[in-house]
């Protein structure tokens, strides 16, 4: 290896790097073409007056984000959107961790619950939401009401009903991914140091003082990054709405990617649904860097 | 636990008896009315069906093509799972070790697909794949998990499983003459097993269970995949034909659940690491 003459040693790295260009050209050509020239586009298209259907593109500048702010239908979606996530957020980690930390313990059972808790998540929303769309039936015809109709309460009509269809949908949202999040608590929770746990035991912490003082601190990193990615996913609902309320009643759960899809599928205002992803797009990139850098800090924390 | 008295059970076994309604009965629901007739599927809940009407199975094959459907599915979840674990293997093993200009910037940018939620980019990709005579065919669907997030975080994954892989492996095959490729095909992919799985797995179930993509995308009956298909069981008054939805939901569900009872740990753990990845 010694004597290789200086040639052929530029000629392999020339190669390596023809090697290497070549096994990721696939993939990165394909990420300019399907992600970032449409990332770029629906900027573009944001500034545009665009219709799908009457055809015609015209520049319109920052007129469609005016209209945004002028639309109620948008600030709703915004609204709606917001107050999903602040269901889905708090209910989804608080369940999640208590169920964690129960469970952590490796009572028996443990591996059952382990495995129903985390069907729904392999299940498609979908089906979940076909499935939660009969048992929320009105009257007494729902599994739902029939069962509160047994101690006697009479449930409302939970889907269609514009004071309980957010709670509705957002409680079968929770359910769905509950599962993901108890598993990955449940793995923060066997990590946590036991010197530092057993040296808190004998300094006499217990019970709530134990969770507060020593163990909530100790998650607190996986309750950051778990709380950024359920927001994330919240923003980002759709199928749930789609299938479970389609936006109603009188647009009580009409969610940004709904209001996106309904006015680029529907209406075709092209250029006005850009402005509404963009708007997204803002958003979800807000939420990632927070999360990037948070676990920049987790991975130090925990080296 | 194990030792506590009988007084610190019962809640606890309360807590189970509540949890598997809330998680299992769902989809127990779901079973037994998939075999009812219309007229049984509301009212007082039964453990087990009441019309035992199997004839429901026959009959979601012939209101809709579903069995056309189902097969689209399989094979648009088959070709995308296995174009997504070869291109990311691809550039996985490239980026983790191979050394060429513009490497890190490479690597960088195709992190940002990692973030890149497909309802932003949705409508531009619609005018394109339209342009490139692709609306109304399976080729998006298989295209997009390749190439877009979910095919950026398989080659992540990869990277981050190939950067752990011993040199001396590479150096060993060198000096038996197998140039890159032949490194790559011979030992690379085929070392990378765990991970291509776990990969697969994640992309497998993220195509099966996508919604608006297919909404967006496709347009005629034939071409529809399960998600759509489900939401297609309607009368001709538009309103849902119960007993047949449930039916096919069941069978869109069956294969998922068997594959994740047998290889649940591995599902499982795969999901849990992407969610903190």
């Amino acid at each position: 290896m010694k004597d290789t003459p200086k040639l052929t040693l530029h000629r392999m790295h020339r190669q390596e790097a023809l090697a290497g260009w070549g096994f990721i050209a696939p993939q990165m050509a394909g990420f300019f073409i399907f992600v970032l020239a449409p990332l770029v586009m629906v900027f573009v298209y944001s500034f545009q007056s665009k219709n799908l259907l009457f055809g015609g593109t015209a520049f319109y500048g920052v007129g469609n984000f005016r209209d945004l702010l002028a639309d109620p239908l948008f600030a709703k979606s915004l609204v709606n959107t917001l107050v999903f996530s602040a269901g889905v957020v708090p209910l989804n980690l608080l369940l999640a961790l208590a169920l964690a930390l129960y469970l952590g313990k490796g009572a028996y059972g443990t591996r059952f619950v382990r495995s129903i808790i985390f069907l729904p998540v392999v299940t498609s929303g979908v089906a979940w939401a076909i499935v939660w769309k009969y048992l929320l039936q009105g009257g007494t015809a729902g599994p739902v009401n029939w069962f509160l109709d047994q101690l006697g309460i009479a449930g409302p009509n939970w889907l269609f009903e514009k004071g309980w269809a957010m709670g509705s949908v957002v409680v079968s949202r929770v359910l769905k991914n509950l599962g993901m999040n108890v598993l990955i608590f449940m793995g923060a929770v066997l990590n946590m140091p036991p010197d530092v746990l057993e040296a808190a035991r004998l300094d006499g912490s217990k019970g709530l003082h134990l969770f507060w003082r020593i163990k909530l601190p100790l998650l607190m990193p996986t309750v950051l990054m778990v709380s950024i990615v359920t927001i994330i996913g919240s923003m980002r609902v759709f199928d749930t709405i789609k299938l479970m309320t389609d936006g109603g009643p009188e647009g009580s759960t009409m969610v940004l990617v709904y209001y996106i899809y309904h006015q680029a599928f529907k209406m075709f205002n092209t250029g006005y649904a850009s402005s509404i992803a963009v708007v997204l797009f803002i958003i979800v990139l807000v939420l990632t860097i927070a999360q990037w850098s948070l676990r920049k800090k987790v991975s130090y924390y925990e080296a | 636990m194990k030792h506590s008295s009988i007084g610190a059970r019962i809640p606890y076994w309360i807590l189970l008896a509540f949890l598997a309604i809330i998680f299992v009965y769902p989809f127990w629901w779901m079973l037994v009315n998939s075999l009812n007739n219309p007229a049984d599927i509301f009212g007082t809940p039964t453990l087990l069906p009441r019309s035992w009407a199997f004839r429901n199975y026959m009959e979601i094959f012939q209101v809709q093509p579903f069995s056309r459907h189902y097969t689209n599915t399989l094979l648009v979840a088959v070709v995308a799972t296995v174009g997504n674990v070869v291109v990311a293997a691809l550039s996985g093993y490239a980026f983790a070790r191979m050394r060429f200009p513009g490497r890190n910037l490479a690597f960088l940018l195709l992190l940002t697909a990692l973030m890149m939620p497909i309802e932003v980019t949705i409508i531009p990709l619609f005018s394109q794949m339209r342009a490139f005579g692709f609306y109304d065919s399976l080729v998006p669907l298989v295209l997009i998990p390749i190439f877009g997030a979910q095919g950026a975080f398989s080659a992540f994954l990869l990277r981050q499983f190939y950067v752990t892989v011993p040199i001396e492996l590479e150096e060993a095959a060198r000096i038996d003459g197998l140039g890159p490729f032949g490194i790559f095909v011979r030992i690379m992919f085929p070392i990378a097993k765990p991970v291509l799985s776990s990969a697969a797995i994640l992309a497998f179930l993220a195509v099966w269970n996508t919604y608006l993509e297919p909404l967006v995308f496709l347009n005629s009956l034939v071409n529809f995949t399960l998600p759509l298909s489900l939401t297609n069981f309607n009368d001709s008054y538009g309103l849902p034909q119960w007993h047949l939805q449930l039916a096919a939901t069941t069978i869109s569900i069956v294969p998922i659940m068997v594959v994740y009872l047998i290889f649940q740990e591995k599902i499982s753990n795969a999901m849990v690491n992407s969610g903190m990845k």
